[in-house]
């Protein structure tokens, strides 16, 4: 027996305990079944991936019952675990646990306790549902599921001005991409008729031409779906600013699970985005972008989860390459890598912040590595596998993917050498960071110094075992240039994916080449954040300085967030002030509705008197209706 | 045996006296009454065509609406004591509050 339905259902129980009774039952009660809730639904994930390893097909669909049927027409809840679903279900859930059993630590003593478990055992029931669900209906309800709990928690501070302007900008900039999701799935059922995955992946290649029309604008409003959810160009300015939230929720749901959502869909529909060289080609354009234009900001950037949050969009960039360049495994591949490294900086992050009393700012770190060994040792370890130093987890992934750009028929050089400058960029503020917080002389101010402390168990210990993952997780995916292990994600993912349209090419030696390549660059990145950062900042100062204007578009973030100002939110506040309210709303509406108001007032003045209460008029007038009714009919 | 035209006729003289009762009347209680008498001017000519047709099924009808009239009795000498309570006053032209 498969069971299916228990994995969400764990987390959805805790939801409702937490909700409900976690006020009254108090702290104890809440950081058991938070945690717990996950833990089992982790387990319940262990046991169904490899159920599903054993199933011929390698697929499990669980049907709980038909939501919606109308003529051939039909909708039904269930749910599936194949190889894509299973391996998201054990990062959510695995991952998740981790973050679950650090909250009690980081979040203890906050007003709410009960409330943000509460929050984040719905989140992950909404992403589960997000990712078992077998049809666009189910995926969708998850995939506005997480969007609230997003919204929700970005905003769990929501006394704070900042906060609250936070997760309402996350919910809107959502929103615009959820409206491109929701026209492609209409699309979909007009052409295809059925909104199961199983369905669209096996029709999409008899309905659609290759190349069409149809198929592209399909999948390009499906991509701007993906790139709403997943933070990419010309929607990912909400992600830095959802930093707002605790740095759990930053971990759990900006770096590991929900911004990989729009990765998921994309990956999910694989044979759908294939039949569209155009969507690809887009695809791979705006992820390497992406990934450029963020960690170009992350150099420069002091607050600690913002360097975090831009690198975390810089790498969605890059997964978006990998789907673009049709690479869908190497894709995938980064996202589990990823979700380990990214939850362990953000959590060690947490850790820090913990340590400073909510202190973000780099400039106001320094030297902390004695006394937060721990945290150093995990975070330099999730710091090294991020940039790509050889053997850790990052360098396969990340080297799979830039393989993948240089040899796929629907990559090129070009997409190389971009994903190769922003691997030496990601490099260098990553150990920026390190060596801005860890290393150098302490600027930590007087007050707090003495109050500096290693976090607890609750803190340490997720943090040591995503440690583990980093380092070791990469081995799941060895390259085919480095044969000493088979590759397993290929294995894994065998006959999964849509094919690619045509051979890739290049050769092994240059395979080897381009990733010593990229070592080196990685190795030169850290050589240089070194220099700069490990000791007084004067030289970093120089820098700056001497070349300001890029510094300042950096810092400034591009100014992009003054862009969208400009071109988008003012004439739309102006448009809605002045046309759609004042005059629209004022005079059209407003008008029209008090216009039926008084209609029906003045009608009703005229014939209320025969209404005069008295009860025998009604029944003088009745018995003179009925006898001409009579009269007429004889 | 009395035929069928001699019955229904009563029944139409009763039903005509209880509606001109209901209308004409100021006495609340006499205005039920009418009604009563308006239920049993039908339930006669249900007798009526029982017997004629030589059916039971006028007859059971008969017994449904003895029933549901004496509940309705029930209600409405209630609403009309509770009126009573109130108001001071039977008379129907008091009782012209449910207007515009």
């Amino acid at each position: 027996m498969s069971q299916i339905w228990l994995i969400p259902a764990f987390p959805l129980l805790g939801f409702l305990l937490n909700g409900f009774l976690g006020k009254f039952f108090g702290t104890r009660f809440v950081s058991f079944v938070g945690p717990m809730s996950i833990g089992l639904a982790f387990l319940q994930s262990v046991v169904l991936f490899f159920e599903m390893l054993k199933t011929e097909g390698h697929r499990i669909i669980e049907n709980l019952y038909t939501w919606m049927a109308a003529g051939s027409f039909q909708v039904n809840i269930s749910f599936q675990v194949d190889e894509l679903s299973g391996l998201y279900l054990l990062i959510i859930t695995g991952v998740g646990f981790l973050i679950h059993v650090y909250s009690i630590g980081y979040m203890k003593g906050e007003s709410g306790y009960y409330r943000f478990f509460a929050y984040l055992n719905l989140f992950v029931f909404f992403m589960l549902i997000l990712v078992l669900g077998d049809s666009f209906l189910l995926m969708f309800v998850g995939w506005e599921g997480v969007g609230l709990c997003s919204y929700l928690l970005i905003g769990y501070y929501f006394e704070k001005h900042s906060a609250a302007e936070a997760c309402k900008k996350a919910f809107l900039f959502n929103r615009v991409g959820d409206f491109g999701v929701l026209s492609a799935v209409l699309l979909i059922f007009l052409s295809i008729g059925s909104l199961e995955f199983n369905t669209v992946n096996a029709q999409a290649a008899a309905q659609f031409e290759y190349g069409g029309v149809l198929v592209t604008v399909i999948t390009l409003l499906l991509f701007l779906g993906a790139t709403g959810k997943s933070a990419q160009i010309p929607l990912y300015v909400w992600l830095p600013d959802a930093m707002e939230g605790p740095t759990p929720v930053s971990a759990l749901i900006h770096a590991a699970t929900m911004v990989t959502a729009g990765l998921y869909m994309v990956a999910r529909l694989s044979h759908l985005f294939m039949l569209a060289p155009v969507t690809m080609n887009v695809i791979a354009v705006v992820g390497t972008v992406t990934a450029l234009l963020a960690a170009t900001i992350a150099i420069t950037q002091t607050d600690i989860k913002r360097v975090l949050a831009y690198s975390t969009v810089s790498q969605l960039g890059y997964m978006f390459l990998a789907m673009g360049v049709g690479a869908f495994t190497a894709g995938i591949f980064h996202v589990m890598t990823h979700a380990f490294f990214k939850a362990l900086l953000f959590l060690g992050s947490g850790s820090v912040i913990h340590a400073m009393h909510h202190e973000q700012d780099m400039m106001r770190m320094g030297a902390l590595r004695k006394k937060l060994p721990i945290t150093y040792l995990t975070m330099m370890a999730g710091t090294l596998a991020i940039a790509g130093i050889p053997f850790f987890s990052g360098f396969f992934s990340k080297d799979e993917i830039l393989w993948k750009a240089f040899s796929s028929p629907l990559g090129g050089g070009v997409f190389w050498a971009l994903g190769f400058l922003t691997a030496g960029l990601t490099s260098f503020y990553m150990f920026r960071m390190m060596y801005l917080t860890f290393h150098g002389n302490s600027r930590v101010d007087s007050h707090l110094q003495s109050h500096l402390h290693e976090s607890p168990w609750s803190m340490t210990g997720p943090l040591m075992i995503l440690a583990v993952l980093s380092i070791f997780g990469g081995f799941f995916g060895v390259p085919h240039a480095l044969h000493f292990l088979p590759n397993g994600m290929e294995l894994y993912f065998h006959d999964f994916f849509a094919k690619l349209p045509g051979e890739a090419h290049g050769s092994v030696d240059t395979e080897i080449m381009l990733m010593i390549l990229s070592v080196v660059l990685a190795l030169f990145g850290w050589f240089w954040a070194r220099r700069m950062y490990s000791g007084s900042l004067e030289a970093a100062r120089r820098l700056s300085a001497s070349w300001r204007t890029l510094y300042d578009l950096s810092l400034n973030k591009w100014y992009v967030d003054e862009i969208y100002q400009a071109l988008i939110v003012t004439p739309g506040r102006l448009l809605s002030t002045h046309l759609l309210w004042q005059a629209f709303d004022k005079n059209v509406i407003d008008r029209s509705v008090n216009g039926s108001g008084v209609i029906s007032r003045g009608a009703g003045g005229l014939i209320r008197g025969l209404q005069d209460g008295v009860m025998q008029t009604y029944a003088l007038i009745f018995a003179i209706g009925t006898l001409t009714v009579i009269w007429y009919i004889f | 045996m009395i035929p069928l035209t001699h019955i229904l006729i009563l029944s139409a003289l009763l039903f005509s006296i209880g509606v001109l009762g209901v209308m004409l009347r100021r006495n609340v209680i006499v205005i039920f009454m009418s009604i009563e008498l308006m239920l049993n001017a039908v339930n006669l000519s249900f007798i009526g065509f029982a017997r004629s047709l030589d059916s039971m099924t006028g007859v059971v009808f008969i017994f449904f609406i003895i029933v549901v009239a004496a509940a309705e009795a029930v209600v409405g000498l209630s609403i009309i004591l509770a009126i009573y309570r109130t108001r001071k006053s039977l008379n129907i032209d008091d009782f012209n509050l449910l207007k515009w």
